[in-house]
């Protein structure tokens, strides 16, 4: 038998977190966005040794400033993109500048600094992710995937992931098949 | 407490190629660490040992002596501990059944050998940056297909 499951990843790494929290005594506030204020000063080695129970579940404390702000960054990115319930009418670069309170442009140079890729291919990159996931773990069609991800035409969607990967859509599919048929019956 | 730096390794028989290729990262912007190897044979020596410090990216060139590289990536795949580890095929093939054969054994990654030094920083430019955003954003391994 097999199952597939789906995952929220926010939810599973904030119970994580807040459990290993009180595992450890610490009183905290979390303040959203991968940000924990501790109401408490906490010795250094404690927090070390908290890092490492992290690290196991690939969670890590950041503590430069610009990082930070990259991760915020992402975590908006990757909200936008996953929650197409949420209507955005503006464009992403006004949008993002009024999340994070930042003008765009000292973004996108800390972005680019930070990550080695520009905000605008991090979102095509998360929208080619997103498509792989629907395509790999649903049945809608390329053309229900480029509606429900704002694409003007599947034809620009298939040209973006075929830009993004170096594959079509259709070969993508393919290949994901035959991975499954590969692993059922090992040669 | 962030690696900073990609490690990457490299199984081919060709010396002029390993030397190119490891030529081409010390082009690159990102920090990279590259070690080569000679064939199939010596790469799996290597990679099996119990304390190996596993790559973040391992390029395979498909006709080597003794082990090809087709042959590396289906053991590779059968052990649990490199499941986090991308597996690029780097031939001079172009042929699409290669290609994706390569893909449904579970390879990530497929570059076709450029001809000009250029270009070639150009791709492996790419392939690091893009297995980068999979590293530190935890982007799904399993959907990670891509061809340069």
């Amino acid at each position: 038998m097999r199952i597939f499951v789906k995952c929220d990843f926010t939810k599973a790494c904030t119970k994580v977190i807040e459990d290993t929290l009180s595992e450890f005594n610490f009183k905290y506030k979390m303040l959203g966005f991968g940000e924990i204020e501790l109401l408490q000063t906490v010795a250094s080695d404690t927090l070390k040794a908290f890092d490492a129970t992290l690290n196991s579940y690939g969670i890590e404390i950041i503590e430069n400033q610009k990082v930070i702000l990259v991760q915020k960054l992402k975590d908006a990115i990757i909200d936008m993109v996953f929650n197409e319930d949420q209507n955005i009418n503006v464009k992403s670069s006004v949008y993002l500048a009024e999340k994070l309170g930042h003008s765009y442009g000292y973004l996108s140079n800390l972005f680019s600094e930070v990550t080695y890729t520009s905000i605008e291919n991090f979102i095509i990159l998360q929208k080619i992710e997103y498509t792989k996931s629907l395509i790999a773990k649903t049945e809608l069609s390329l053309t229900e995937i480029a509606f429900k991800l704002n694409y003007s035409s599947v034809a620009h969607l298939s040209t973006q992931f075929k830009n993004t990967t170096g594959i079509t859509p259709t070969a993508f599919q393919r290949i994901i098949a035959k991975r499954r048929a590969l692993a059922n019956n090992p040669q | 407490m962030q690696e900073n730096f990609t490690h990457v390794v490299l199984a081919d028989d060709d010396e002029d190629d390993r030397l190119f290729f490891t030529e081409a990262f010390d082009e690159l912007k990102i920090k990279t660490k590259v070690e080569t190897y000679k064939d199939g044979v010596d790469l799996m020596h290597w990679l099996i040992q119990t304390d190996v410090l596993i790559p973040n990216i391992l390029f395979l060139d498909l006709n080597m002596p003794k082990k090809s590289g087709l042959e590396c990536l289906k053991e590779i795949k059968k052990l649990d501990k490199f499941k986090n580890m991308a597996i690029a095929i780097y031939s001079t093939s172009s042929s699409e059944e290669d290609i994706e054969n390569t893909f449904v054994n579970g390879a990530n990654i497929y570059i076709k050998k450029p001809n000009d030094f250029k270009t070639l920083i150009k791709v492996l430019s790419d392939v690091v940056t893009i297995n980068w955003q999979y590293h530190t954003n935890g982007l799904n391994r399993d959907n990670f297909l891509l061809r340069l």
